[in-house]
Parts: C-alpha cells; structure tokens; sequence
C-alpha cells in the first residue's frame, strides 16, 4: 500500500485523531497523531489484515524544543512490505503516552530509553526503569535543558 | 629399592623417607615444569601460533621456571569473608591426593614406591581425595560461582570413578592381582602381550572407557566444566592466587601423569620394552614407562585444544548411561572369556 | 531441557520442602559475555528461573555529541566506535542516512567500494562473533584460526585508510581515500584464500558433535518472537525468516550481484536454536565472499570524492534509512534543524532489540546454555550502549 492509501484508512478508521499527515517538503512522509490515542492506532496498525505492520523498526524520543516532546515510530510491514513513520507530540510539562509493548514487545527496551533520555512517561509500561543510565541519575540528559549535574554521588562531573 | 637404601644410610625410616621424596623430586615435580611448558607450546602450534619463544632461549624452555618464580612472589589474597583454614588446607589436599597415587605406580621393575598387594586399589582410593579438596576450596571461597564449580566437580570425578574402576577391574580378572608391579610383570615380552590387545576387543573397549574417564578425572577438556573458564572464571580456584594456585597447577599436571601412568602400567605393559628383550632393564624400564605415560599426557593435551567443552548434564549422561553400561559389558565379556 | 518448574517434594508428614531460588550475578566483568553486560539470573539450581540483563556500562552518550558536532561528517569517526568491531557498516549506515537527507547519489566507483568493504567487512565481524562462541563452549583452537583469517582482512583495510578497526573511511557522499593500486589483486587473492578455510572450520567445530550437543535445541527463537521483538540479522534469519534488508529492501547497488540469504532450517535440533544462528553466519561468509569475488570484477573508474558537499546543510525534516549490518538492522534517524549541525541523532542498533529478547528464550535452560545463547546473539556492547 502506498502512503497515501495507509493514511487515509487512519484517517477513515481514527479520524480527528489523526492530526496531520505531512507529505510536502519532506524525504519521509509521516502521520501524526494524538498521543492518547496511540495505542489503539497502533494496535489498528498492527491487526488490521491489510496494514498488518508486525515489526518496529524504532521508537525514538526527540526534543523539538519550544516546549514539546515527541516521540517518534517507524514501522514496518515483513507481511505487506511497507513502511510508516508515525509521530505524537507531547507537552513537556507532562509528556505521557499510552505504552506499546504489548503491542510490540521489543518497544519495551526502546521506552525505557526514551524515559531515560527524555522523561517521556509511558503509561502501563511493564517495567519503567532506567536502562542506560544509572537508576539514581539527576535529570534527563537529551533533553535541550538539560545541564550537566555538577557532583553526582560526590564525584565532580565536568574536569 | 628400600632396603638398598636402608642398607646405605643405616635407617629404615631415612631410607623409605628417601624413597619418598624420588619420584617427587626427580620426576613429578621437573615433570610438571616441563608439561606446562609442553602445554603452552602443543596448544601453540594447533592454533598456528608460536608459543613462549624467548625466555631462556631455545623455544622459551624456562617459562615456566620463571612463572614459579613469578608465582612463588605474589601476594597471597585471601578473601576477607573466606574460611580461612579450609582455603589454606585445599590446594594442598589436592596436591597430596594427587601425588600420593604415585606410591604405588612402578616405575622401573626395580623401583616402586610401596609394593603394596592392592596397589591399584590404593591408586584409585587415594586419587579420588582431590574431591575433598576441590570442596574445600569451593566452599572456603566464598564465592557462588567457586561453590558451583566445586559442586559440579565433585559430582563429575564422583560419577566418573565407576567406570574407571570397572575398566581396570578387567585386567585386573586376568591378572588375579593387584599389585601393579606383578601385572607388569605379567605382560612381559613383545608388546603383542600386552592387556591391551588381550581377550579381543573387551578389554580394548575397556582401555578406551578408561581413558575417557580420566580425562573427566583430571577435569580435563572435553569434561572441565569446574574450570570452564568461559563461564565460571576459573571454578573452584578463583579466589586463589600465588603460590597456592600454583600448587593447584602442579597438583592437575601430577593428576595427569598420574592416570597416564596407571593407563600406560595396566593396559599396555608398563616398563617392559615393546620389542620383548631388546632394550629391556631396570633403566630402560624406567624410559619406557616414562615415554608411554608421557605419550598419554601429550594425547590429554591434543584434545583439550581441539574439543569443545560438555555441559555437566551431558557429561553426566556420558557417564552413567553410555561409559558404566559399556564397563559392564566389557567386564562381563572379559569373565566370560576367562572362564572359557 | 526447557523445563517446567520442578515438582514439590513432600516430607513424610506432607510438609513441602522449602526450596530457594538463588540470585546470581554475572558481570559485567565476566569473560564470556561478551563486553561489560551484566545478567542478573534467577536461577532454581542449575535451571534459569529468568534473567535480567542491566546494560548502560559502556553509555558514552554518543547521541548527546552529535549534537554538540558542528559538521555532519563529525560524526562519522563516533559511529565508527559505537560498533567497534564492524565499523564500515556504520559508518556507510549513518552515511546513506545524510545522503538521504540531501538527496545525494554517489559515483559508481564508490557504491563498489562501499559494498566490498561492507562485504569484508561483514566477515570479519563473523570471524570474531564464531571464534569467540567457540571461546565460550570450550573450543579453543578455532578462535586463533578465524583470527589468523582475520588478520588478512585488517591488512586490506589498512592498506586502504590506515587503520585496522575503527576507519572513518565512508564519508557522507563519497569514501575518504581510493583503493590504492595493490588492493584488487590482494582481494581477490584473500578470496581465494579463505574459501578453503569456511571448509575447516565446518570441519572443526561445526560438524563436531559436542559443540550440536552444546548448541543444538539450545535458545530456540520462534519466527513469531523474533518478529515481535523486532530481532533482525542472523538472529532473524536463523528462526526460519528469509528477511535480509540487503534484497528486501535495497539500498545502494546489492541488487546488481547475483547471491543468497541463509535461512536456519533446523538441521540439527529445532529451527531457531543456537546451532542455526551459527550456521547462517558461517553461510553468510560463503555468500559474502561471492559478492565480494563480483564486485572486484566489475568495479569501475572514477572519482571517489565528487559528491562530497563542502557544507553540508540539510532541509530542515528528519528521515530513518535502515541498512545491513553483521547484527541485523542497523538504523539512523537524522532529525535536522536546517542548520550544519545534527540536531537530534538516534542509532537503531541491532544488538540493542536482539539483546532484550535473550530473557524471553533463555527460561528453562541451564547455567551454562545460557552462556551459549548470549554468545548466539552476537552482541557488541558499544553498540548495545551507544
């Protein structure tokens, strides 16, 4: 299926839901959608027998700055053979989005990331720990406000 | 042996102190430099590398030499929670275990430590206290990992003393005896008289049973799993540095020669020459036994570095399902032909 | 072996005995997991219970530095030592992201060089991943030959940039230096080589039978799992699932050279056990070769840096370009601002996902499978960490 075709069965399916679908002036075409709303479109994405996107590619978070969080899915289709990027804007203040792993089980590792990371909360994660960083690290460090820590657990930090 | 000694210094206790301390000192001990040394360049060469060339000059000959003066010179760690007494005692329990077979083992048709009438008995007895001290230095570790490799020790060399037993109690059905100086004795003459070749094919089969069972005796690759180095570090001697280690070395280097010795004494005729008279004697004996027990320790080395290690399940199936059933055959099959 | 829970032993008087499950720890210092990875095993004797892997050990904050970069092409020597020990393929995957983003295409000369360096690349990555799975059941010998093997191919990448592990050679639009005139003859004389040597070593450890014992019907990894869990590479490719991004979906010139994915049948054991993720690397030598033998018979003249940009400026937007690595899929997604520098860079590394699968096929087996299986999945912990 084409892009066109994947969007518009979102939009058929989700309607207002889906925010924006941006093909103009960009490499890779993408969707987006509110984030209260992912986890039932992800699991349309994944069961409905001609989109049937079985494999996450990524699941990355981003800080557009401004005051917004986001996080970003790339998926793909073994069984189909096509691809979706799909974005969610969240507000910084309180970035919370449904998670996905029951979905797809290997997004559970790529949330722990971006909480780590970002600070972007995944409701009914099954384990939201940290998975890079320590687990009593200060702060979330890809973050664009991010500052370094000065001492962490009494070791000074920039030399 | 003993009584030309006791003859020359005047003391029975000097001179069996003196037989003693022979097979330590002129064999065991140069011998376990030399198999270490031997070890680092056998593996070498089947790895298409070179090996210790330079210490001492000619192909590194004195590495280890100066490994145990190394050895002898590092700090002796004791974990601060180990038990200390036991973590002192193992190295050396397993050392006097292995070293201790040596009595019984005929070097030469003129000399043997204790020509005690169940030698072989006694060899294997006394062998298997190295599991007492592979326990002890598991437990006195403290360490989870040490206790897991010691426990998984003691379960392989326990398993593996069945079909041990049995293979050499096939010779033992021809021979009547088991002083290991008379069964030498017996298989005097050309190397067709050997027990290897001896009531066709059981006791063969046997003498490969009992092989095997040694390489898991002496925790050797394909059966070591307490020293698997890829997942427990080093097993039962982790904690240990310095010169206990060291002792633990020699200790599984004597083991080695040890079942060597007992394979080359049993099942293919100890000190005798292989061509019946021709370079027969007490000293050519004593080259004879030395080269065949050495032939086995080479044959240890060669598949420790071509083999892939067995996981402890499936060393324990080898061993209670596929060496013990095929013992009793052999056993069988060898009283079976006796009696005929 | 893949156990359910042991039954309940009762004494005389139908009192249950208590038994305990023993938390072990293996790691980070540890010699078989392969780089600073700690597992935290729940073990009932010697039978995992379930493991816990803790990574971030080797956390160099490599995303956080390419926003610090004021270039693009910066970044390519930090990719080249996320994963360390198939760094070509990075860096081409992070390369082919950018030339995406700005609608680059590169020469022709280049697309060859990219692919036999990628190709040699990738077989030296499965020299190190075999040898050190022997390493890890014991065999030790096959370890030093696959190095002796590898060796050859460093001096063909030194020949070529200077260094023998971490190159920064592919640059965004073009390779950094040409192949100097003695690298075609000692290619191909390399390939001739090594042909052979894929023969010994199936003859070594392969075929031998305590190393099937040890992995066959060890780890097995359904194709199902491995689709949800978003495994990819020989981890993929062993369950059974002929899914190579090399010809699924194609990027540079793969699709000009005549070759074939290995899928694990299961000759041994069951289909997705550890002896098949071996054997797809060992044919995935075989097939890389024959790429490699092509590419040198039909590599053009040209110029090998005429499209690299002087300033590199994309639109501002953010694409994700995945591409092949010896690991499985590794995937780079550029968010750019419009500026020269990245804005946001993320690194979809394939040990990362094929990592957190290891809990989900190591219930039920033992200590020392569970060694196996790590080794099976082929990690690098620099790029597990990033």
């Amino acid at each position: 299926m084409t892009f066109q075709e994947i969007s518009g069965r979102l939009q058929a399916l989700f309607g207002d839901s889906v925010l924006e679908v941006k093909t103009e002036g960009v490499v890779d075409p993408y969707v987006k959608v509110a984030p209260a709303k992912v986890h039932e479109i992800a699991l349309a994405l994944r069961d409905e027998p001609d989109l049937r996107f079985d494999y996450l590619m990524c699941l990355s978070g981003v800080d557009h700055g401004r005051e917004l969080l986001g996080a970003v899915y790339h998926l793909s289709s073994m069984a189909r053979g096509h691809k979706l990027t799909m974005k969610t804007d969240l507000p910084a203040s309180d970035p919370r989005v449904p998670t996905v792993s029951d979905i797809w089980p290997t997004a559970n590792w790529h949330e722990r990331e971006a909480w780590d990371m970002f600070g972007i909360v995944f409701m009914n994660h099954p384990d939201p720990r940290r998975i890079l960083l320590p687990e009593d690290y200060p702060g979330h460090p890809l973050r664009k406000d991010f500052k370094v820590p000065e001492f962490y657990n009494g070791m000074k930090v920039p030399y | 042996m003993a009584e030309f000694l006791a003859d020359l210094l005047g003391s029975d206790i000097l001179a069996y102190v003196v037989v003693a301390m022979l097979p330590l000192f002129l064999w065991v001990l140069p011998y376990a430099l030399f198999a270490v040394w031997l070890e680092r360049k056998v593996s070498a060469h089947m790895q298409d590398r070179l090996g210790p060339m330079r210490t001492g000059g000619w192909h590194g000959w004195a590495q280890t030499i100066a490994d145990i003066l190394k050895l002898i010179q590092k700090e002796d760690i004791v974990p601060r929670a180990a038990d200390k007494t036991l973590h002192l005692l193992a190295p050396f329990v397993v050392f006097v275990g292995s070293y201790a077979a040596f009595a019984a083992i005929p070097f030469s048709s003129s000399f043997i430590g204790s020509g005690i009438n169940i030698g072989l008995f006694y060899v294997i007895a006394v062998s298997s206290l190295v599991v007492v001290g592979i326990l002890m230095a598991g437990w006195a570790s403290n360490n989870k990992w040490s206790l897991f490799g010691a426990m998984r020790s003691a379960a392989q060399i326990v398993s593996y003393e069945i079909p041990t037993a049995l293979a050499l109690l096939t010779v033992v059905m021809v021979t009547g005896t088991l002083d290991l100086q008379e069964i030498n004795r017996q298989q005097a003459g050309p190397f067709w008289n050997w027990f290897v070749f001896a009531k066709p094919p059981f006791i063969f089969v046997a003498f490969v049973i009992y092989f095997v069972a040694s390489l898991a005796e002496t925790n050797r690759t394909p059966f070591d799993i307490p020293e698997a180095e890829s997942e427990l570090v080093a097993g039962y001697h982790t904690e240990y540095s310095g010169m206990k280690f060291a002792i633990f070395f020699l200790a599984e280097y004597g083991n080695m020669f040890a079942v060597s010795a007992v394979a080359a004494s049993v099942f293919l005729g100890g000190w005798n020459s292989p061509f019946g008279d021709f370079m027969n004697g007490p000293v050519w004996g004593a080259f004879w036994f030395l080269s065949k027990g050495m032939f086995f320790v080479f044959v240890q080395m060669w598949l420790r570095w071509t083999l892939p290690r067995l996981r402890v399940d499936q060393l324990m199936h080898i061993s209670w399902k596929v060496l013990t059933p095929w013992a009793f055959v052999c056993l069988l099959g060898v009283g079976a032909l006796t009696m005929l | 072996m893949n156990g359910t829970a042991a039954p309940t032993i009762r004494t005389s008087t139908g009192r249950a005995i208590r038994t305990e499950e023993m938390v072990l720890n293996m790691g980070p210092q540890h010699p078989s997991t392969h780089g600073v990875l700690r597992l935290e095993l729940v073990v009932d004797g010697e039978i995992i219970v379930d493991v816990i892997p803790h990574i971030g050990y080797l956390h160099r904050c490599f995303e956080k530095h390419c926003e610090a970069m004021t270039n693009y092409q910066q970044v390519i020597p930090y990719c080249d030592r996320m994963d360390y020990i198939a760094s070509m393929n990075m860096d081409w995957a992070y390369a082919l992201t950018a030339e995406k983003m700005l609608g680059i295409r590169v020469p022709e000369r280049v697309e060859y060089i990219r692919v036999i360096m990628g190709e040699l690349q990738r077989i030296a990555s499965h020299l190190i991943a075999l040898g050190t799975y022997g390493l890890d059941v014991g065999a030790f010998t096959p370890f030093l030959f696959m190095f002796r093997d590898r060796e050859m191919i460093l001096d063909l990448f030194e020949m070529t940039c200077g260094a023998r592990l971490l190159y920064n050679y592919i640059w965004i639009g073009g390779v950094s230096h040409d192949l100097p005139p003695e690298f075609v003859p000692r290619a191909r004389e390399f390939c001739r080589y090594f042909r052979p040597n894929i023969k010994e070593f199936n003859d070594l450890l392969t075929y031998n039978e305590i190393f099937i014992k040890r992995t066959a019907n060890v780890g097995i990894l359904p194709a199902d799992v491995a689709i949800s869990y978003a495994c990819s590479g020989p981890m993929l490719r062993g369950s059974g699932v002929k899914w190579d991004l090399r010809k699924n979906d194609p990027y540079s010139i793969y699709d000009r050279f005549d070759w074939d994915v290995p899928v694990g049948k299961g000759e041994y054991g069951t289909v997705g056990d550890c002896w098949d993720r071996y054997m797809v690397r060992i044919r995935e030598m075989e097939q890389s070769l024959n790429i490699i033998e092509q590419a040198l018979d039909r590599i053009p003249e040209g110029d090998v840096m005429s499209a690299v940009p002087k300033r590199i400026r994309p639109a501002a937007g953010d694409v994700y370009v995945r591409s092949e690595s010896p690991r499985g899929e590794i995937g780079f997604y550029i968010v750019s601002d419009g500026t020269g520098s990245p804005y946001r860079v993320k690194a979809r590394s394939p040990a990362f996902v094929n990592l957190s699968v290891v809990p989900e096929i190591s219930r039920g087996y033992m200590i020392a499978d569970l060694v196996a299986i790590v080794g099976s999945v082929d990690i690098v912990l620099g790029e597990v960490d990033r």
